[in-house]
């Protein structure tokens, strides 16, 4: 295929994506700048490897190279994130008795809801994001993220404890984002 | 159904992947359930909350404006560029493999409650493992097919042994996920019975004799041997259960760990 045809085929089966591409690399990097860098980094690198997608999930593929570029770029730049990991506090989530009716107050507010998510370990954010912003099926992600299927259950579970836990505690004092 | 069942199924009712029976049954559960009922519709809460659209970054006019032009000047005739690591795939599992190691929980039987704990991690493991599309990874009832199979998937080789002439045949495995690092879930059968025997390497080599709990109706036993801890879970009564662990026990060699002993 000429470069030119492949490039055209490249933008109308991949970057339709690249809203999602953006969003997971933001809640990934957590700022803008990087953020962009990301997904940047990620198209120009699907483009380079467009001749080896034949299967017909292009938004799930683009998101395997942009959670694979930001964990290079993590270990390039941030490297003790990485060290750091799962810590088994962040493990061992007991069960929250939820006070439902604080818990849908904020909700609401989407501020509150934005720092509850950005304040999980990456490895439960990715999740987060992946499967309820991105809507993707367990299968999809634990191929996206390699990881046993079972993984991606679990640190959804806890991911989610961890939500309900930080945002139906009590209202703290400033700190609004 | 009872509680401590039905929580771990909630997030899959949730999420859409939950078999029909079991939704039948779950639903069944929350009509007689107000708190069971209560972490449901908190499930759905939050579910909707993390989905508006105000917490979506869509990609900004000025990086879809780079990309494009990146990727213009990318198939023009030039000195060739590089704008990539080859190396991000070793990171990325290099990076995994390390998370792996540092949440390696040390579980002994003088800690009670840690081992509450992991027999309820085991109980609800056996329970995804009944969902309908997440019992097996490998099927095979050749103990010379699921073994390799774990090659390279984990940090050990776990043993693996079929009993079928003792009457509990090997139908495969899968990796699982427990007390966070990924083990070795062999599964058994016994008549209908299913039987779940998850596997890994301990940091010690101590030997402990099998020691048998009751949990949410399943029957637990767990054994040391080698520097291997064993848990076996299933609804099978806890007789014949005992009885396979002896086999298990007497008839298999000690796993050995991969990456050394520590």
């Amino acid at each position: 295929m000429e470069e030119s045809e492949r490039l055209k085929v490249f933008e109308q089966v991949v970057l339709p994506h690249l809203d999602a591409a953006h969003n997971l690399a933001r809640w990934l990097a957590g700022n803008d700048h990087d953020a962009q860098d990301v997904a940047q980094e990620a198209c120009l690198r699907a483009f380079k490897f467009f001749g080896g997608f034949h299967g017909d999930n292009a938004r799930a593929w683009l998101l395997t190279i942009v959670r694979n570029t930001f964990y290079n770029w993590l270990k390039k730049n941030r490297p003790s994130e990485i060290a750091g990991g799962l810590d088994d506090e962040a493990l061992a989530v007991e069960d929250v008795s939820v006070n439902a009716e604080a818990m849908n107050l904020r909700l609401a507010d989407a501020g509150v809801v934005r720092r509850a998510i950005s304040e999980l370990p990456v490895e439960f954010r990715e999740m987060i994001v992946l499967r309820e912003m991105e809507g993707l099926s367990y299968k999809e992600i634990a191929d996206l993220s390699d990881v046993p299927i079972g993984t991606v259950m679990s640190r959804l579970a806890r991911a989610r404890k961890l939500l309900q836990k930080s945002l139906a505690g009590e209202f703290q004092t400033g700190g609004q984002i | 159904m009872n509680c401590l069942e039905a929580g771990p199924l909630i997030d899959f009712y949730a999420d859409g992947e939950l078999d029909a029976a079991r939704i039948l049954e779950l639903e069944q559960h929350f009509r007689g359930c107000p708190a069971c009922a209560l972490a449901w519709r908190n499930a759905q809460a939050l579910k909707k909350a993390l989905k508006q659209e105000a917490l979506f970054f869509p990609a900004p006019a000025e990086l879809r404006r780079r990309v494009r032009a990146e990727l213009r000047s990318q198939i023009e005739p030039g000195p060739a560029r590089s704008f990539w690591n080859w190396n991000w795939l070793t990171a990325a599992t290099s990076g995994l493999a390390t998370a792996c190691l540092a949440l390696l929980l040390t579980v002994t039987l003088n800690r009670p409650s840690a081992d509450q704990r992991l027999a309820q991690e085991i109980v609800s493991g056996n329970i995804r493992s009944l969902m309908a599309s997440h019992m097996l990874d490998v099927v095979s009832t050749d103990q010379h097919t699921v073994k390799p199979w774990f090659n390279g998937k984990l940090d050990f080789s776990p043993p693996v042994k079929d009993f079928v002439a003792k009457g509990f045949p090997l139908v495969g495995g899968r990796l699982d996920y427990i007390s966070g690092r990924s083990v070795a879930a062999l599964v058994f059968q016994r008549h209908k019975h299913i039987i779940n025997l998850f596997i890994w390497p301990m940091q010690t080599r101590d030997s402990n004799p099998a020691v048998a709990a009751s949990l949410q109706g399943y029957n637990v036993i767990q054994w040391t041997k080698a520097g291997m801890t064993f848990w076996k879970v299933s609804d099978l009564n806890e007789k014949e259960l005992m009885e396979f662990v002896q086999d298990y026990d007497t008839e298999n060699p000690p796993g050995l760990p991969l990456t050394g002993t520590n």
